[in-house]
């Protein structure tokens, strides 16, 4: 059993690294992206209705860092898009300990994009559900599947959530 | 007066006048024109033309339905109890309220909430609170039928597991209209049971039909969608096939056959932008291309129009259904699919090359980009045209991607469903 100090500890810890992580995407330091997962990492955008039907098409599916990698060389040398100015919102944080060392996290996220002509939007709202492993390195993210309610993309999804 | 004429007299003002009868100058009007989206619900999307609505897999078992549109009328495709495909207007014979609310399920009866009149999967009426009163209240009236109040039911037929439906009772039936030239594509992916894997969707501030003519022209594919150039995927000398059907012409398949990499070198001598040999994959297997055709494609695109788009890109398989919304928007759903028989490799493959194709896809996420930038670009331009001249004057030549000639047959068709002349026959 934890005690109610390393339970709000833990809470702390994991708190910080999910808002790194929005930070490194609403900064647009998609290079330190890929840095957060582990090597064999799962990183997924699946929309709820394939979620719920139990439906595994997805709208972005890597199952290893080297495809969050390549994500990331073909957003800045080869894709052509708008580029986003996200900003990440979060709630309804709720984590636990699965093992030692081991960690599921979840919370709601909302993403404003704003266009080059200045329109703010709610671009995307869904949930993180999270799998975050303590490594040498840190807390690293061994899966995060992003399950969003907004099923009509808007224009394109260039970007990770 | 025939529909031609009506259409120019009604169309004066709105300014839709085609330049030249070849398809080769669309006026942008086309694109913007509330007038000319009003049309084209009644003269296409509610006229003779069959409307792709989903797969039979994802509504396998009696009861199950799916909501989803013909235009911009709502509809339900689902299966009755007898297993047979039906199709309805999803509005209620008392009122016209919206019956079936959720996207999709399973249901043997449709009961609006209005004033629950209730149907039967089949659309039949079946029954309707207080028809016959109580008490002191008198009801429907004896002669009310409830026979004559079913939903509207459409025609529907499946091709090879793709349903469709119509409301038009004179169009030839579904075989004949995919036609002869078009059937033997269709079947090449559809030619075993297919697996619903599920869908993702795209909505675009762009008229309907800049998507379409985006799918018709390979010309654009190796000069917008660079993921091909960097990672050397695509090449303009690649083997081709571009075949449009040869009754309207709106209908259209590009192949892009594999054959060895040409190199760099074509491209660097074009001077197209950022073409860099040093860029590779970390992660090659979203490359990968298991055979399971005969001839092995890396990319089959074939709209059936004016509603489905069917890609085979590498080993993801989609069947594309566009949904027109309103003259600026369209909505395009990717339908993901497999076969019955995958192996769990296939399978896996097919999901992780979902990445090349769909809204996030390394491959088409451009293609609304572009559309959008079409729809902004022709304000204010309303009475100019496009400029489609890419081999028109190689009008048979079906074995190059550089070529805008389906576009132009697209544009042909369409002007023909439409009744709109063009200015060389003496149209308005």
């Amino acid at each position: 059993m934890m005690s109610r100090v390393e339970e709000a500890l833990l809470r702390l810890d994991l708190m910080a690294l999910q808002d790194r992580y929005v930070a490194t995407l609403d900064d647009d330091r998609l290079e330190e992206w890929p840095g957060m997962f582990t090597e064999t990492c799962r990183y997924e955008i699946i929309a709820r209705e394939n979620e719920e039907a139990g439906l595994p098409a997805p709208l972005v599916y890597c199952d290893n860092v080297r495809m969050l990698r390549d994500r990331v060389v073909s957003l800045r040398r080869a894709n052509i898009y708008e580029r986003p100015a996200y900003r990440h919102f979060l709630s309804g944080f709720a984590c636990k300990r699965v093992e030692e060392g081991s960690f599921e996290m979840s919370c709601n996220y909302v993403v404003v994009n704003t266009s080059l002509r200045g329109e703010s939007q709610i671009y995307q709202a869904g949930k993180y559900f999270d799998l975050v492993v303590d490594t040498p390195q840190g807390l690293r993210f061994a899966s995060k599947r992003v399950v969003y309610d907004t099923s009509r993309v808007q224009t394109l999804l260039a970007f990770p959530i | 007066m025939n529909s031609a004429d009506r259409a120019a007299t009604s169309f004066e003002g709105a300014g839709l006048r085609f330049p030249r009868r070849d398809g080769s100058r669309v006026p942008f009007s086309a694109f913007s024109s509330p007038e000319v989206y009003a049309l084209e619900q009644e003269r296409i999307f509610r006229g003779p033309v069959w409307s792709f609505l989903g797969l039979e897999a994802e509504i396998p078992k009696p009861g199950d339905f799916k909501r989803t549109y013909i235009g911009d009328t709502p509809v339900v495709m689902t299966r009755a109890e007898d297993g047979s495909l039906v199709a309805w207007v999803n509005r209620c014979a008392h009122r016209g309220a919206e019956i079936c609310r959720l996207p999709r399920g399973n249901a043997t009866a449709h009961t609006c909430v209005y004033h629950q009149w209730s149907y039967d999967a089949k659309g039949n009426l079946l029954s309707i609170p207080f028809r016959r009163g109580s008490k002191n209240m008198t009801g429907m009236p004896e002669d009310f039928d409830l026979a004559k109040h079913g939903l509207q039911r459409l025609r529907v037929d499946s091709y090879k597991g793709l349903v469709f439906a119509t409301f038009s009772a004179s169009v030839c039936g579904l075989t004949d209209y995919i036609g002869p030239e078009m059937g033997p594509y269709v079947d090449r992916i559809f030619h075993k049971p297919v697996v619903y894997l599920g869908c993702t969707r795209q909505y675009s501030n762009s008229n309907w039909k800049l998507y379409f003519e985006n799918v018709k022209d390979p010309y654009h594919a190796s000069l917008l969608h660079l993921f091909h150039t960097t990672f050397n995927i695509f090449r303009v000398g690649m083997r081709a096939k571009c075949l449009a059907d040869s009754a309207q012409g709106l209908h259209s398949v590009v192949l892009a056959i594999a054959q060895d990499n040409l190199g760099a070198e074509a491209y660097q001598q074009q001077n197209i932008r950022s073409y860099d040999d040093k860029f590779t994959l970390e992660d090659h297997s979203i490359l990968g291309l298991i055979p399971e055709y005969d001839e092995i494609t890396t990319n089959h695109i074939q709209t059936i129009f004016p509603q489905l788009v069917i890609q085979q890109i590498h080993n993801t398989l989609a069947a594309r259904q566009l949904l027109p919304k309103g003259p600026d928007h369209f909505e395009l759903i990717f339908h993901f699919f497999g076969y019955e028989d995958d192996t769990e490799e296939l399978r896996n493959l097919r999901i992780k090359q979902a990445n090349l194709a769909g809204p996030a896809g390394y491959i088409s996420m451009e293609d609304t980009e572009a559309t959008e930038l079409v729809q902004r670009g022709i304000v204010g331009s309303e009475s100019n045209s496009s400029v489609l001249e890419m081999a028109r004057s190689a009008p048979d030549e079906q074995h190059s991607l550089i070529s805008e000639n389906l576009v132009r047959r697209f544009w042909r068709g369409y002007q023909n469903l439409m009744g709109f002349k063009s200015e060389e026959d003496g149209g308005a």
